[in-house]
């Protein structure tokens, strides 16, 4: 390229990515971080393994089209629940947002908590923040070497047990683990467990905050989301500046003494004291490090806290903050929160693992039979997606005289689906020509609770 | 692709491919970097705008990009290119690796035979009668019947017009085990030629379809039936000097109150007038020998099982 003349200047549109060496901070919300970290984490890495009478208790079984979830078994008719799960949680997400922003992004979202998994083990492996900016200034040896390869050797394994949990949420794991010790694993289980091991490797391990800051779209659409009564973490301008060391010489300085501790333990490389951005992920330790600093240098703390925007303009008391919490828009969305929940399991208790599917035969409408009977032909499509075979008993009325022409009962193996053909006949005469509206009902004969009826029609010729 | 007579599309589809392609790469690298004029003091690292001016003063702020998304998207470009050499994509160019929809549709149905076809084959060395004891080969030859067999012959096998029932014991090419076999894997083509030059006036006709109602005692005229009988000889060939039929020929049995199309007088004469042909067609190159088998012993189940008793 040719060398531009001196009043021009080439701006490069991309740039690269900045190291972040995020200082370790103990402190309140560090520890709470760490609670949700073993939380989540235990019931992701452990569930698989749980059993529930004789199967897996969580199982998502594609190929079978089935999913079982404990005691309840998932068919594709009820995708209805996912959907409903998923507003659930967008209402949830809407909600926790209005009234305390970002606190899915910092201590719960899978990409801070297994970033904070894998910045544990670098802690351990490369040392402190320092320590980690020397060896990485440092030309490459063997300590370099062995420091580095430790730690990848390290998060690999981490993710490829990741990769293998997640993979036994769909295969059952004690048979993936069988697969995997005697390395027989099936085309699809490899691709799907090296994908989910590289996919926790390279987000948690290199790209981080990139992630948040250039791939989620939530922290994007903030602004919608929160308004000036919002729970941020933000720093106190008021009583901050002007900052500065407390030295004798300059007596009319603010609290901070831009230590900059809460630029070092940030993970997403912000200064918060530049106010809200939205690479602030809402992790808050930036709290606990300027917290720690200002116990140090025997001043109170909150120089950094949670607060909202109209509390630190306009001075509110934690009292009037915390009353502001309750406002329309968090009513609203909890009402709908709670209205969808309560409908969500209503429908889930009052569920029939059984359904019935009618499909009327259409090669012919209608026969006339001995005694001049009507007869029309149905297939009843019935879904047996309980986990027990069931005796059914097949009712139709609708007609007066109205009866099944083949056996009433049928017995249908659990978690299956069976085509049932039957003969409905109605006596001559009875019901109006075209079409008349019947029903079929299901009966299991041993549980009373377990039926189901559907509509469908009986057509009578003229 | 002989769709097109003109090798032109193919050519324009090409083209327009690879010129977009390519046109994004080169998009990309030229907006990578900006000249921008700067003030004579100022340092370059921190020109903080893309250069660009609106109404005199109004500048964008860069804010630039991570560097790692750039190169993900020249990575999209090779992946395209790469993948439009292999697989195809660009006009009626086949791919490098020859890959077809239909030859991967080919391998997934083999698949399938190599997973499903055991759970048949197992029957295939029984005989049919021992087949249609087993409950689990009478639930397969249900699933079957109603897939490939109820769109014809009803969910319940009893047929209706021009589809023949399959739960009586009236069977127009024979219901033993094996012919039901040959009649699902070869089909049967069921021709009646059309009587009425060869029985002369439409009265003939009329006579001799009364005579054939007559054979089954159906409702019919006594007297037009007398005059039909001597014009039966005809129809004799195939169906037999007392109408009772020919299996070898597929020809019904008249003598039974069982009719394919309807045995009103009206519904006779149509079919002695005009003939009738009929088609089951054959399932032997779709479903393959094992699969019918297990058919053939579920229709044969239907009028001879110990079920049949249900079948009232």
């Amino acid at each position: 390229m040719d060398k531009p003349p001196p009043d021009i200047a080439v701006v490069k549109m991309y740039a690269a990515r900045e190291d972040i060496y995020p200082r370790e901070i103990k402190g309140r919300y560090a520890s709470l971080r760490w609670v949700c970290l073993w939380l989540t984490q235990l019931v992701f890495y452990g569930v698989p393994w749980l059993q529930w009478n004789g199967r897996q208790a969580v199982l998502f079984d594609l190929g079978a089209r089935k999913f079982y979830i404990f005691g309840i078994v998932l068919w594709p008719q009820d995708f209805i629940y996912l959907a409903a799960l998923l507003i659930i949680c967008a209402y949830a997400l809407f909600l926790f947002t209005a009234v305390a922003g970002r606190v899915w992004c910092g201590f719960s979202c899978p990409q801070t908590v297994y970033t904070e998994m894998f910045l544990w083990i670098e802690r351990r492996i490369e040392g402190t923040r320092s320590a980690r900016m020397r060896l990485d200034r440092q030309p490459w040896g063997a300590e370099k070497l062995l420091r580095k390869g430790s730690k990848h050797a390290v998060w690999i394994a981490l993710s490829l047990w990741t990769g293998f949990s997640f993979v036994g949420y769909f295969t059952p794991v004690h048979d993936l683990m069988h697969l995997v010790t005697s390395l027989s694993l099936g085309p699809w289980e490899t691709f799907w467990i090296l994908f989910y091991s590289f996919a926790t490797y390279g987000n948690a391990g290199w790209m981080r905050e990139q992630v948040c800051k250039y791939m989620c779209p939530y922290a994007r659409f903030q602004s919608a989301m929160i308004d000036k009564d919002t729970l941020i973490i933000t720093y106190d301008r008021e009583r901050g500046e002007p900052r500065g060391a407390k030295t004798k010489a300059a007596q009319k300085t603010g609290d901070c003494i831009d230590c900059s501790m809460c630029v070092q333990v940030c993970p997403t490389g912000i200064d918060i004291r530049n106010g809200l951005q939205y690479e602030c992920i809402g992790c808050a330790a930036c709290i606990d490090a300027c917290n720690s600093v200002m116990a140090k240098v025997d001043l109170p703390p909150g120089l950094i806290r949670y607060s909202t925007e109209r509390a630190l303009t306009l001075h509110l008391s934690l009292q009037e903050m915390r009353r502001r919490v309750l406002r329309p828009r968090v009513l609203a969305y909890t009402a709908l929160l709670v209205l969808i929940v309560a409908g969500f399991c209503t429908a889930l208790a009052l569920r029939t693992p059984l359904k019935l599917d009618i499909i009327r035969d259409r090669g012919m409408m209608a026969r006339e039979v001995e005694d001049g009977m009507i007869e029309n032909v149905y297939r009843l499509q019935i879904m047996n997606t309980g986990e027990t075979a069931h005796r059914f008993q097949i009712t139709v009325s609708g007609i007066d005289g109205i009866r099944l022409a083949t056996p009433a009962e049928v017995e249908i193996e659990g978690a299956t689906t069976r085509a049932v053909p039957v003969r409905v006949r109605v006596p001559h005469g009875a019901g109006g020509h075209g079409a008349n509206k019947v029903a079929f009902e299901l009966n299991a004969v041993d549980d009373p609770l377990l039926q189901v009826q559907e509509k469908a029609v009986f057509y009578v010729p003229r | 692709m002989s769709d097109f007579t003109s090798g032109f599309w193919n050519i324009y589809i090409t083209g327009l491919t690879i010129i977009s392609i390519i046109g994004c790469g080169v998009l990309l690298w030229s907006q990578s970097k900006v000249k921008v004029e700067k003030k004579p003091d100022q340092d370059p690292a921190t020109v903080g705008t893309t250069g660009h001016v609106w109404d005199g003063d109004l500048t964008e702020l860069n804010t630039p990009m991570p560097r790692w998304w750039m190169w993900l998207f020249y990575l999209t470009i090779v992946f395209a290119l790469v993948y439009l050499y292999l697989y195809p994509g660009l006009g009626t160019y086949a791919g490098k690796l020859g890959w077809k929809s239909s030859e991967a549709y080919q391998g997934e149905l083999k698949k399938a035979d190599a997973d499903y076809g055991p759970l048949f084959n197992k029957y295939l060395q029984q005989d049919i009668k021992t087949v249609a004891a087993d409950p689990q080969a009478h639930v397969m030859g249900e699933r079957l019947f109603l897939t490939y067999c109820a769109q014809c012959h009803g969910s319940d096998a009893r047929g209706s017009k021009g589809f023949p029932n399959l739960t009586d014991k009236d069977w127009l090419y024979g219901g033993d085990p094996d012919v039901i076999k040959t009649t699902i894997l070869h089909g049967r083509n069921g021709q009646m030629p059309s009587m009425a030059a060869a029985l002369g006036s439409d009265k003939d006709v009329e006579n001799v379809a009364h005579y054939v109602l007559s054979l089954s005692d159906s409702t019919h005229d006594p007297i037009k039936a007398v005059f039909g009988k001597s014009k039966f000889a005809v129809c004799a060939g195939c169906h037999g000097a007392g109408g009772t039929g020919n299996q070898a020929l597929g020809a019904p049995n008249l003598s039974d109150k069982i009719w394919l199309y309807g045995g009103g007088v009206e519904t006779v004469m149509e079919t002695i007038r005009k003939g009738r042909n009929n088609t089951m067609p054959a399932f032997e190159s779709f479903l393959g020998e094992a699969k019918v088998h297990v058919l053939a012993s579920y229709v044969w189940s239907l009028s001879n099982a110990p079920s049949n008793a249900e079948q009232k």
